[in-house]
């Protein structure tokens, strides 16, 4: 008998399973579905990714990457998008403790740095295209450019994306709506760098190799 | 529907002297890292020093790396409860990545190299048994 009244006891001292604490936090499940984009964003770069590979060695007779790519021009770049998201984690901190001079300075380094980095890809583009390297040439730069291309849209997007949402902490303030979109944009950035990662590796790096 | 006190709730994230700190730290750890990755992958381009067949498999295993710091100490990806189902779909999203990227690779590959053989070879392989 004394057996059947402890076992409530027990129970009690369990852990409550997942399945019955109830909903997730609000940040938790915006989070996860802005990260099942950013998945799916990789997706697609990694068919951009593929038909590069795939028509890497192919320049009909043009140049090759090998003559078309400056080394120290991709570690700027990189080094812009790496100090970029450094500051764009420093962006989250500011909004963790509603600090709003924190915010913006992290805010203008991250635009500084995203801008920066624009402005030397679209350089390399536009001296391409003047050298006769565009998108035109051969199958090898019609991948380049849509495979780098897209990146830099991303890039793009995400500095109007900051853009905005630095207009929205000025006039509506840290609201848990403004809070939320700002993570969005955190993972939008960091997920950015990522894909990054594997441009300068495979497309740069992978011409020298 | 929630209500404003819990929607609020929510959102309101533990501001603690230690977390502010090991998030510093985290952050700062992994600019460190990347930067040493990033630098090795550059050298490891540019150098003599190591033989030439090696280097895209060590620019693979930099870049990996590489991307596996900026998981951990930037997205915030972990092991913890909270972290379960993007784990998940991140496996799930690295299978599909791998399986577009090296799919394309070894089917365009072998026709490459079929389109490239001598007629009589193809007949041969075609007719035998």
């Amino acid at each position: 008998m004394s057996a059947v009244l402890d076992e409530p006891m027990q129970t009690v001292e369990r852990p409550i399973p997942r399945s019955q604490r109830g909903p997730a936090p609000t940040h938790v499940t915006t989070g996860y579905g802005m990260w099942l984009f950013l998945l799916s964003d990789i997706v697609m770069f990694a068919a951009f990714f593929a038909a590069f590979v795939v028509l890497r060695d192919h320049t009909a007779g043009g140049p090759a990457g090998r003559d078309l790519f400056h080394r120290h021009t991709v570690l700027i770049e990189t080094g812009c998008l790496l100090f970029s998201s450094f500051s764009c984690a420093l962006l989250g901190v500011g909004v963790d403790y509603r600090n709003k001079t924190v915010t913006y300075i992290a805010a203008a380094v991250t635009l500084a740095l995203g801008a920066a980095f624009m402005v030397l890809e679209l350089s390399e583009f536009t001296h391409m295209i003047a050298d006769g390297a565009g998108p035109g040439r051969s199958a090898f730069l019609s991948g380049f450019f849509a495979l780098v291309g897209l990146h830099g849209l991303h890039v793009a997007c995400g500095m109007l994306w900051l853009v905005v949402m630095l207009a929205q902490v000025a006039t509506l303030g840290f609201s848990p709506k403004v809070v939320r979109r700002l993570l969005c944009f955190n993972l939008f950035w960091h997920a950015l760098d990522i894909v990054w990662v594997g441009v300068f590796t495979v497309v740069y790096l992978g011409a020298f190799a | 529907m929630k209500t404003a006190t819990e929607a609020s709730r929510d959102d309101e994230r533990p501001g603690a002297e230690g977390e502010l700190r090991t998030k510093l730290l985290k952050y700062t750890g992994g600019l460190l890292l990347s930067i040493l990755l990033t630098g090795v992958s550059f050298w490891v381009s540019a150098t003599d020093a190591v033989w030439p067949g090696g280097v895209p498999v060590l620019l693979a295993a930099l870049a990996i790396a590489q991307m596996g710091v900026h998981l951990l100490m930037f997205l915030h990806v972990s092991s913890g409860p909270e972290s379960t189902n993007n784990i998940m779909s991140l496996a799930f999203g690295v299978f599909v990545v791998a399986l577009v990227i090296f799919g394309s690779m070894i089917i365009m590959h072998s026709l490459d190299t079929r389109m490239n053989m001598p007629v009589d070879a193809h007949r041969m392989m075609m007719t035998a048994p």
